[in-house]
């Protein structure tokens, strides 16, 4: 079973680095995820990954194998394309069998391990069916068992829900996790969707520009990110500029505009200090005004958005900065526009960034 | 600026179904009256003249002979071509070499080379004394069948090869990487999958070249080869085309009668006719059901035909076919064109005095040469007006969609059929029709329908590609269809009609067959060329370097030509 290691591995298209230096290494049976914005480089390094482009430095190895110079057809790998790339001559049987038949397998066992694949897929009817005649969900399930079928141990997919609508997309995304973990494959998924990786991943890539930026577990990304882009690329963050006022051994006090402060932990942060701090909307405690505290803010309710499993606020602060709250629809009070509330925040919840020099705005940007 | 009254009048119009209609109606009628219809119904005005010859067994052999030959090269040539032309194809689309612009340029050489002068070209490099031929003392290749297939080779290969470079170009890699990641060789993968896909772009190309080989007439004659007995002058090669331009000079030369003559030319030209539509209709009728060998694999040993040293040898292989085969010969008639320019024949040539040989006229060639651009301009110039709305028509199916489809599969009739039974139907009907004709219109309409096809599908090519939803949008804007067209339609489409107009011009110029069988004294000047090398007996052939000056004046015309209309479509934008 294979382990996919790559050795600061670059690739540029003329005067493009699309991909800059990176170095990662996918554990054997790991649901790995390459995410990050278009243009970011996720896609060119899968296909460096599968050989359908060479690396112009660095080393690429699957299992104990350098596969630098090893074209595509002997990587032993399965690759799912955005597009699907079904055979629009063969029927959705042909494609499926495609891979067992040109890897020189006897009829029958072609037939055994085509049978299987389509059971695993739970696709059996319209075999017969060419691409053009099929949904576009029914597409995809014929993509990933044809890429099963070559009996790979590594399974590369590119963006392989791009292209079906919201629902289908949710139902297939676990069936595609499902499977790789019954067959003990190893998988490396590429998404621009972070509830994608997030919610069948066991590690995430993040990457901007070329370069990765974090790898990690979801709950790592999401809790502890280690940049501002990864803060605002994963879920979302509300961002407060402010200085380090006062620090001690294991606190901060952040002055934001207008002299509010906030407490948060001291990750070595010197007095003077320009820092950002990253909160998730969740993470804010928002009550009646009448039961502020001391280390509370208060606010004005400017915009209130029903959005089904959570109530979205935006809220004014008296700073005037302007946050996003995120409130379970069905368990709290519901706050209206134009009403005071008194909003709190855990320290420990808090995300602390040095001021970024191109500016907050370049940071976080997606392109 | 305010919009001229006149154009807001028309544009009103437009809006109106009545003229809508009318206009398409014109267009269709257009086609019929003037394309499609005459060369058929000349066969028919003269299918009694059919009686003459078929009681003559020896006479209906030889046309028969005539036309098995035209049958048996085209197909032959057009198979070669594929299998020649589909690598270098290849090698152009897929390389990444810096080389490739050059290759691509150097490929597109016999199709730009008008081919009265390829003929020639060929004729000397492998027949003449001073080539490849001179280590032998005699011709390496002599005038006759292997000459004429090695010329509608040549001729042929550019076609097939350019639309297998664009079937490559617009094929979707994805497909073929996909096959690579299920463990397919690329050899595999190209066979199994990308041949499979692009099967109509081959299709094409076969019918494109097979098209080009039984329609070849001047350059035919030059290479065919002839021999002189009793003062007649006999072919050493007849196909169709060529038998047909005999049995003209047997007639002027008074050696067969006009009823014979009407009646060959007239059965040669239905065979022709007949039996290139029903290979047309075969091959488009079942080419797609042609099944490729897509399931059978065998791995091993396309596995080894895959690595790089296989690879290296079949490019190899392929280039130095296109070089010797191809590019070499057709070049060839630059040396005694260059020759030519440092002796008295240029100045000759210059001055329009008689040339060394008393079969070379230059002042004849000069107004061949006008003659052949003004009839160019003006077929182009119809081919604009009368075409673009058969375009608008067949891409947006403008009279419903059964019609569209019909007149879609009509237009291409002219081009599967030979230009010189083309030409002689035509003459037959415009003769009968309007007796006191003028020559000049007979080339313009045998001209213009050898032409039309070109020019449509090129254009109704570019309509198909715009979406739909353009026109649709400039509707709800308020914008009359005439607007739509001006400025819509036509913005998006002018490099595909300056394309088209380029495709037209230099086929015309370039036409032989038609214009032999059509005109007895106007002479264009691939004739005159062609006149040059195969002369009315007693005249003897012009030198080898007033031949080679004339084609080196055609060549550099014809470059010159189409630097200014790339020059002009490159200043106007691309879509």
């Amino acid at each position: 079973m294979p382990d996919v290691r790559l050795v600061n591995i670059t690739k540029k298209f003329g005067k493009i680095v699309a991909v800059d230096n990176v170095s990662l290494h996918i554990k054997d049976k790991e649901y790995f995820a390459l995410l990050g914005p278009s243009g970011c480089g996720k896609t060119t390094l899968l296909r460096l990954i599968a050989g359908l482009i060479e690396p112009d430095k660095g080393e690429i190895y699957i299992g104990d194998r350098l596969v630098n110079n090893v074209p595509p057809e002997d990587r032993d790998i399965g690759f799912v394309f955005q597009t699907f790339a079904l055979f629009p001559h063969m029927n959705a049987w042909d494609n499926v069998i495609y891979g067992p038949r040109v890897k020189g397998f006897n009829q029958k066992k072609t037939e055994t391990i085509g049978n299987e694949v389509l059971e695993m897929v739970r696709l059996h009817e319209r075999l017969d069916a060419f691409p053009r005649e099929l949904s576009g969900g029914m597409m995809q399930r014929i993509a990933v068992a044809r890429a099963l079928a070559a009996g790979a141990k590594l399974l590369l997919l590119d963006e392989p829900l791009g292209q079906l609508d919201a629902k289908v997309r949710n139902e297939l995304r676990y069936e595609i996790r499902k499977m790789t973990e019954d067959l003990n494959l190893t998988a490396i998924h590429v998404t621009h969707d972070q509830s994608e990786a997030m919610a069948i991943s066991d590690r995430i890539a993040v990457m901007k520009k070329g370069k990765v930026v974090q790898v990690g577990t979801p709950n790592e990304l999401y809790m502890n990110p280690k940049s501002l882009f990864v803060a605002h690329f994963i879920g979302e963050s509300n961002f407060l500029e402010g200085y380090v006022s006062n620090v001690s051994d294991k606190r901060a006090i952040i002055e934001l505009r207008r002299g509010i402060k906030v407490q948060v932990v001291n990750k070595n942060m010197k007095e003077g200090d320009r820092v950002i701090l990253a909160i998730r909307p969740e993470a804010f405690l928002i009550e009646k005004e009448t039961k502020k505290s001391k280390s509370s803010i208060i606010g004005v309710i400017e915009k209130v958005t029903f959005e089904g499993t959570n109530i979205r606020y935006e809220i004014r602060l008296e700073n005037q900065d302007l946050i996003v709250s995120l409130k379970p629809s069905l368990t709290e009070e519901w706050f209206n526009i134009g009403e005071k509330v008194s909003v709190r925040f855990s320290p420990e919840k808090t995300n602390v960034f040095a001021y970024p020099d191109a500016g907050l705005k370049e940071e976080i940007a997606v392109e | 600026m305010p919009k001229p009254k006149i154009n807001e009048i028309f544009d009103k119009l437009s809006s109106k179904p009545m003229v809508k209609y009318g206009v398409y109606l014109t267009a269709i009628i257009v086609f019929f009256a003037l394309i499609l219809l005459p060369p058929i119904l000349g066969i028919i005005i003269k299918w009694n003249t059919m009686q003459e010859v078929l009681t003559e067994g020896e006479h209906i052999a030889r046309t028969l002979n005539a036309i098995k030959n035209s049958f048996i090269v085209a197909l032959l040539v057009s198979t070669v071509d594929i299998l020649t032309g589909v690598p270098m194809a290849w090698l152009i689309a897929r390389s990444k070499s810096k080389w490739l612009n050059v290759l691509d340029t150097l490929a597109d050489i016999p199709f730009i080379v008008p081919t009265a002068v390829l003929g020639y070209s060929l004729l000397i490099f492998w027949s003449g004394t001073e080539s490849v031929s001179s280590p032998f003392g005699e011709a390496l290749i002599s005038p006759g069948w292997l000459l004429v297939m090695l010329l509608h080779f040549v001729f042929s290969y550019p076609v097939v090869v350019r639309v297998i470079v664009g079937a490559l170009l617009d094929y979707k890699m994805e497909y073929e990487q996909a096959s690579r990641t299920l463990g397919a060789p690329p050899l595999t993968a190209a066979r199994t999958v990308t041949f499979a896909i692009i099967k109509p772009s081959l299709i094409a190309a076969f019918i494109l070249a097979f098209a080009r080989s039984i329609s070849e007439t001047g350059a035919t004659m030059m290479v065919a080869g002839v021999f002189y007995e009793n003062g007649f002058s006999r072919a050493i090669f007849e196909n169709g085309p060529v038998f047909i331009q005999n049995m003209k000079k047997d007639y002027e030369n008074h050696l067969i009668g006009q009823s014979v003559y009407e009646g060959s030319v007239v059965f040669a030209s239905f065979i022709l006719i007949a039996v290139s539509c029903l290979i047309f209709a075969v091959i488009r009728i079942l080419g797609p059901r042609l099944r490729l060998p897509v399931k059978k694999v065998w791995s091993p040993t396309e596995r080894k035909l895959s690595y790089s040293k296989a690879t290296s040898m079949r490019n190899s292989l392929t280039l130095l076919i296109f070089i010797i085969i191809v590019l070499i010969p057709s070049l060839f008639v630059a040396l005694p064109a260059f020759e030519a320019l440092f002796t008295d024949n240029f100045s000759r040539a210059l001055s329009g005095t008689s040339g060394v040989s008393e079969v070379v006229i230059w002042g004849e060639f000069w107004h061949s040469l006008g003659l052949s651009y003004f009839l160019g301009a003006v077929v182009t110039v119809l081919n604009v007006i009368i075409g673009l709305p058969m375009a608008i028509i067949i891409a947006r199916k403008k009279v419903g969609v059964l019609p569209s489809t019909v007149l879609n599969v009509l237009v291409d009739i002219p081009i599967i059929v030979p230009s010189v039974a083309l030409g002689v139907s035509l003459k037959f009907f415009w003769k009968e029709t309007l007796a006191f004709i003028p020559e000049i219109w007979l080339l313009i309409f045998a001209h213009l329908a050898i032409t039309y096809p070109y020019f449509v599908r090129s254009v109704a090519a570019a309509v198909e590609r715009i979406g739909l939803d353009l026109e649709e949008a400039s509707r709800t804007l308020g914008a009359k269809p005439l607007v739509v067209f001006r400025t819509i339609i036509l913005p998006l489409i002018k490099y595909s009609i300056f394309s088209g107009v380029i495709m037209v011009f230099t086929r015309s110029v370039s036409e032989t067959g038609a214009t032999l069988a059509v005109v007895s004294t106007l002479k264009t000047v691939p004739v005159v060329l062609v006149d040059w090398v195969n002369p009315k007996f007693p005249k003897l052939p012009a030198t080898p370097l007033e031949i080679g000056l004339g084609c080196g004046f055609l060549i550099l015309f014809s470059f010159v030509t189409l630097l200014v209309f790339r020059l002009v479509v490159r200043g106007r934008g691309r879509y």
